[in-house]
């Protein structure tokens, strides 16, 4: 699959260096080039400098012929709007955010979004981990 | 009218401050302590401390009830998210971003955003019309209905001079409406009406075929 990852933080690096040792061809974006380090040494994907949410940066990342885009920024909104974009715009089949509020995760999930939320599930996982359901 | 504005910097300030001088019942969402006791202190109670993004910030702003809802702060994807959890979440009426990139008109109005005011946009078309070269100039824009009022300057190269308004086809739906000469009272442009060169028109047209009105009047 080819797939563009918005956001080059610690997850947008692990997932990309999961995929990437999978075999399917990654595109990585960040704003900020010192995040790039993050990726592993034999990282065979694209890392591109440049802001997610311009869609010419995104078509400069080839967003017009990606199977998925995955938002994963530290900002929700940015997640959110650049999630619109790759949907609304460049139709790609298949689009990932993460939002961290809750409440916003509920919103655009109804919206028909694969939004997922650290908090919720991490919390869960705390609690399930606590009574012993882990 | 209840109105809620986001984002306390110098545009949230000074809409506030004018809102409520024409008698609207204004509140202020600003994330930023120090700016929010500056509104405070200026326009009295009329701001609140939190994040307009957020659900129960905007429940504690009484946003159910809101006529209005207009995003200023500096960053487009806080402004969107904004007006879109106010129209989706609490069925706000009407929604107003600003924009700083001036690409992101089209997306916002695509994502169910009424009304978009760029800054930049404003800036620009009024430096633009200072620039003797330059044709055609945005007046108003009737976002709602795709229409623009615009000013076009007849240039001495254009192939419309010395022709009568009937005998220059325009795109669909452009028309051209008043006319100002040197010299001269404004008047309405007639079918008989005759371009010269320097006049200046004034015309409303569909925001789609603005290049085709252009490009009817403009030099060879």
């Amino acid at each position: 699959m080819k797939i563009l990852i918005m956001g080059c933080g610690r997850t947008g690096a692990q997932l990309a260096s999961m995929l990437d040792a999978d075999g399917h061809q990654i595109t990585i974006l960040d704003t900020n080039d010192y995040s790039f380090h993050r990726l592993p040494p034999d990282f065979k994907g694209t890392a591109l400098v440049g802001d997610g949410t311009s869609d010419e940066t995104l078509m400069k990342a080839g967003i017009e012929k990606v199977d998925a885009f995955v938002a994963v920024t530290q900002g929700d909104n940015r997640n959110i709007m650049a999630a619109q974009i790759a949907r609304h715009i460049f139709k790609v089949p298949r689009v990932i955010l993460r939002v961290y509020d809750p409440l916003r995760r509920e919103l655009y999930s109804k919206l028909g979004f694969d939004v997922f939320s650290p908090t919720v599930i991490f919390a869960q996982l705390l609690k399930d981990n606590l009574l012993g359901k882990g | 009218m209840y109105i809620i504005i986001v984002g306390g910097g110098k545009v949230g300030f000074h809409l506030a401050k004018a809102l409520l001088t024409e008698g609207q019942e204004v509140l202020v969402i600003e994330k930023d302590r120090s700016r929010l006791d500056f509104i405070t202190g200026e326009l009295g109670g009329v701001c609140m401390a939190g994040d307009g993004c957020e659900a129960s910030t905007l429940t504690e702003a009484g946003a159910a009830r809101a006529d209005m809802l207009i995003a200023v702060t500096g960053d487009d994807e806080d402004n969107l998210v904004s007006c879109q959890v106010a129209k989706l979440s609490f069925k706000v009426p009407r929604t107003t971003a600003r924009i700083n990139n001036p690409k992101n008109e089209k997306l916002f109005h695509m994502l169910g955003v009424d009304f978009t005011v760029s800054s930049i946009n404003v800036i620009l078309e009024n430096i633009q019309q200072e620039v003797p070269t330059h044709v055609l100039t945005h007046l108003l824009n009737l976002q709602d209905r795709g229409l623009g009022i615009v000013e076009i300057r007849i240039p001495a190269d254009s192939k419309s001079i010395g022709k009568k308004v009937k005998d220059i086809s325009l795109p669909t739906g452009s028309m051209l409406i008043l006319i100002l000469r040197r010299d001269e009272e404004p008047r309405l442009i007639t079918s008989a009406t005759e371009i010269q060169t320097g006049d200046q028109i004034i015309a409303l047209t569909p925001t789609v075929n603005e290049d085709l009105l252009k490009s009817a009047l403009k030099g060879r």
